[in-house]
């Protein structure tokens, strides 16, 4: 098919990109821009070279209007295997270079440029993948109507990348905003806007266009995940650019407000595009996998609403004995606590789906998947909870505490769910029949539940060690370590992390292998978990 | 009185009642027996068909 | 339609559902977040506060850019092995003109928020191109191209000027003077009597142990040298800041 408006507009894009380098107000943005220009300059020849010229009058092509549109879907979920594989491999790198401080290479690999692109290639570019690609999924399977707006859902997916590309170089080369999650200065933000109000059209519209009178709870979870994440990227990027040709800007707020937006904004990018949009997937693919309801649908309301009206209070808790006022850290608290039952509502819900199904965990590695990642979201926000409790914060605060925290939410709950999608997504998209191994698929299960497992763990006792030899004191009242002491006490631990890592990684790979080759269509011979080999009879 | 302390008070008491009287509705709301069948004519939707 | 029914009826209209939404996760934002912004108690008032040298910016900019505060807090919390260690707690009004906070939530090196006059310049510099020949337990990584990077500021006036429209108070005199402020603050040889008339208490000459050239690593050591140096705790009344 041809796209001309599509084509013209990339190299106008080109063009202007390059106008941008040549007119840059500092020598970064002239770089950014020459990637932008290499960019947009490759995705230009790729679309012209895929120009056809019919005769005249020949009939075009015009896909059914009755179908689903999956194309998008399948790029999504290769761009969600890819940026997975992408995102864990940085994070096994920036975890050596805390072990061998060595392994930085400067200026551009040093730890403050790697740790960024890591954060942002699991969070962004895998979820953000992942969460995209299952929305459409969802939404036009649960609405029973094509997905809205045409080419609009292509225009998503590759601007996304486009995002993904032009954050990731920049923070290479130096580019950031400064702020946690938020690293993409203003012109990168100001096009992730753009894709993220697109992406809104696109999923809303395809709800009005839906058949189903009843609009499905996954559908509210992804819906409350695109529009907050769009007002927290907005408020928290607001900033004055010194020149609209250099990188440089500088925040709307300062200090004390720009904490707590900051925190607003990061906390709820953990509780609506990691929890909310991720709620959405689990409210459809558990059900689907092991072919039941949702436990109890009402409970489904009252978890919607009650998580996302209490998350967005919890941000203070970042914040806690800062020079942020008491009240608002106390508010902070008290909402991050009453977050426990609203999140274990959802996990209950999404556990007890499979009652009456229960061995399907054994004969399916496919829902082991899934029921390991409610299992861990279940465990990630009651540790949540227990950590913002200002006394517990005292000392897991600063600490690598926090850091195995977020990993056991985001490996643990955000990584195994989408996991399992993928698995299950891959054969229906593609029309195979089956996996090419669910053998391969139960080897990712271990290695990606061991690998969490010994992550969070080491880094409990390094935060726990940590924050308390920070405050040890001797009889005669003084600091038993210096600082440097306890960073090198920390190096068993940084190298354990890494391992952990590391067959987290190699889980990931399998996935890739697997997912690979059941798209190409092989499928390999194997019995299946948990069914005894044929000829043999269960003892009764 | 403050602005602030007035805000504090209302919010620690009366904002907080309405809060615990809304939530309380929405749950009782959401789990009377009347939106049963309901609730599960929606669960089905996604086993519904591909 | 029965009262019972409405909730059916959210759940059967998108755009109702979508403005409950977003009323709803409006609510928290709202309560917590405007008081900050009028609330007179929020910042304390102090003496000594005052914008950054450009030369100081330019160094923050640097701090910024290389990511110091994925491992550096600036916050001193009020804890008596933090305050023996670091110094005085961090006040609100002490990052009043930070745009962005750099607060940090995580501290895998020690925190900076006093670091200024704590070591020497010649520290800094050795520290920042070969961490572990100062501190062997050290996993920084080494910053030794910022000796070698001349500092590259097209328009200073022009950050001052942005940051003014956000609300740092840059006087007009600051603004026309940024550029030569810029080279003066690290040029031995100037006259920065003008300079820290406008900006009191800042470091003066030259940082990175080579007066020829303007670098990058003078501009991160004046930067890092006046952290927390401004406000004076000898006259400090605590309970002033007591919110």
């Amino acid at each position: 098919m041809n796209y001309p408006l599509e084509t013209a507009a990339l190299v106008i894009g080109t063009f202007l990109a390059l106008l941008g380098a040549a007119y840059a107000h500092d020598s970064l943005f002239a770089a950014h821009m020459w990637v932008l220009f290499l960019t947009l300059g490759i995705s230009s020849i790729v679309m012209l070279r895929r120009v056809s010229f019919a005769p005249v009058g020949a009939p075009r092509a015009v896909p059914a209007k009755s179908e689903y549109f999956d194309e998008v879907i399948k790029y999504g979920t290769i761009a969600t295997v890819f940026w997975g594989v992408v995102g864990f491999l940085v994070g096994v790198v920036v975890a050596m270079q805390l072990a061998f401080p060595d392994l930085n290479i400067e200026p551009w690999l040093n730890f403050g440029r790697t740790r960024p692109l890591h954060t942002s290639a699991v969070i962004f570019a895998f979820g953000g993948n992942a969460l995209i690609a299952t929305s459409f999924y969802v939404v036009q399977r649960t609405c029973r109507a094509r997905l809205f707006g045409g080419n609009l859902g292509w225009f998503v997916f590759w601007g996304y990348q486009l995002f993904i590309v032009m954050a990731a170089t920049g923070y290479l080369l130096g580019i950031t905003q400064g702020k946690e999650y938020a690293e993409p200065e203003w012109y990168v933000d100001i096009w992730l806007t753009i894709v993220w109000v697109a992406y809104l059209v696109v999923f809303l519209g395809t709800i009005f266009m839906r058949k189903e009178p009843h609009i499905y709870v996954a559908n509210w979870f992804y819906l409350a995940f695109i529009v907050t994440i769009a007002m927290l990227h907005i408020v928290n990027n607001l900033a004055i650019p010194v020149s609209f040709l250099g990188i440089k800007s500088y925040s709307a707020f300062s200090g004390v407000q720009d904490a707590l937006t900051q925190w607003w904004y990061g906390h709820n990018a953990v509780g609506f595009f990691l929890t909310a949009g991720f709620l959405g997937m689990m409210y459809y693919f558990i059900p689907k996998q092991v072919n039941r309801p949702v436990y109890s649908y009402r409970l489904s309301i009252i978890h919607f609403w009650a998580l996302i009206f209490m998350y967005i209070w919890a941000g203070p808790h970042h914040l806690h004995y800062t020079a942020l006022p008491d009240w608002a850290q106390t508010l902070g608290m008290v909402f991050s606590i009453m977050l426990w039952m609203p999140s274990w509502g959802g996990m209950i819900n999404g556990l007890m789906t499979l009652s009456g199904a229960w061995d399907r965990i054994r004969t399916d590695p496919i829902v082991r998947m899934m029921v390991m990642a409610v299992a861990f979201y279940g465990m990630a926000t009651f540790e949540g909870p227990m950590m913002s409790v200002k006394a517990v914060n005292s000392l897991s605060h600063y600490t690598d505490w926090t850091i195995g925290h977020v990993h056991s939410g985001a490996l643990g709950w955000n990584g195994m769910i989408t996991f399992g999608a993928i698995y299950f997504l891959v054969p229906k998209l593609w029309n195979r029949k089956r996996l090419y191994s669910l053998q391969l698929v139960n080897w990712h299960f271990w290695l990606a539940t061991l690998g969490i497992v010994l992550y969070a763990a080491v880094m409990w006792v390094a935060g726990i060690q940590q924050g308390l030899m920070w405050r040890e004191y001797d009889d005669q009242g003084f600091l038993v370590y210096s600082f440097a002491e306890t960073v090198a006490a920390m190096f068993p631990y940084y190298l354990m992390r890494a391992l952990g890592g590391l067959m987290f990684l190699a889980g990931a790979l399998l996935m890739a292998f697997n997912v690979t080759m059941t798209i190409l269509g092989h499928e390999r011979q194997e019995r299946t978990p948990g069914v005894a080999p044929a000829g043999l009879q269960p003892a009764e | 009185m403050e602005t602030y302390t007035a805000l504090r008070q209302f919010a620690d008491s009366w904002g907080l009642l309405a809060m615990t009287l809304f939530f309380a509705g929405v749950i009782l709301f959401t789990l009377r027996p009347g939106s049963k069948s309901h609730a599960d004519d929606a669960a089905q939707i996604p086993l519904k068909e591909d | 339609m029965s009262l019972l029914d409405k909730h059916q009826f959210i759940e059967r209209n998108a755009t109702l559902l979508l403005v409950g939404s977003l009323l709803v996760v409006s609510i928290g934002g709202i309560v917590e977040i405007a008081p900050l912004f009028y609330l007179e108690n929020t910042i304390e008032k102090v003496d000594g506060m005052r914008p950054y040298t450009p030369l100081e910016l330019a160094g923050r900019n640097i701090y910024i850019r290389e990511g110091c505060y994925v491992c550096h807090s600036q916050m001193i919390r009020p804890f008596r092995d933090e305050v023996e260690r670091y110094g005085h707690y961090s006040l609100a009004a002490e990052s009043m003109y930070d745009h962005p906070f750099q607060w940090g939530s995580k501290r895998t090196g020690p925190d900076l928020a006093r670091v200024g006059d704590r070591y020497s310049n010649e520290w800094h510099v050795q520290h920042l191109i070969e961490p572990r020949d100062v501190v062997p337990e050290s996993v920084m990584p080494s910053y030794s191209f910022l000796k070698e990077n001349t500092l590259e500021v097209t328009d200073v006036s022009m950050d001052l000027k942005a940051n003014r429209t956000v609300g740092v108070p840059y006087t007009d005199e600051m603004i026309a003077e940024a550029n030569a402020d810029l080279k003066a603050q690290a040029d031995p040889n100037a006259d920065t009597s003008a300079l820290l008339a406008r900006y009191p208490k800042a470091k003066v000459g030259d940082f990175d142990g080579d007066p020829t050239k303007l670098t990058e690593m003078d501009a991160l050591v004046a930067y890092l040298q006046m952290l927390g140096t401004l406000v004076d705790f000898s006259t400090y009344d605590d309970t002033t800041g007591y919110r």
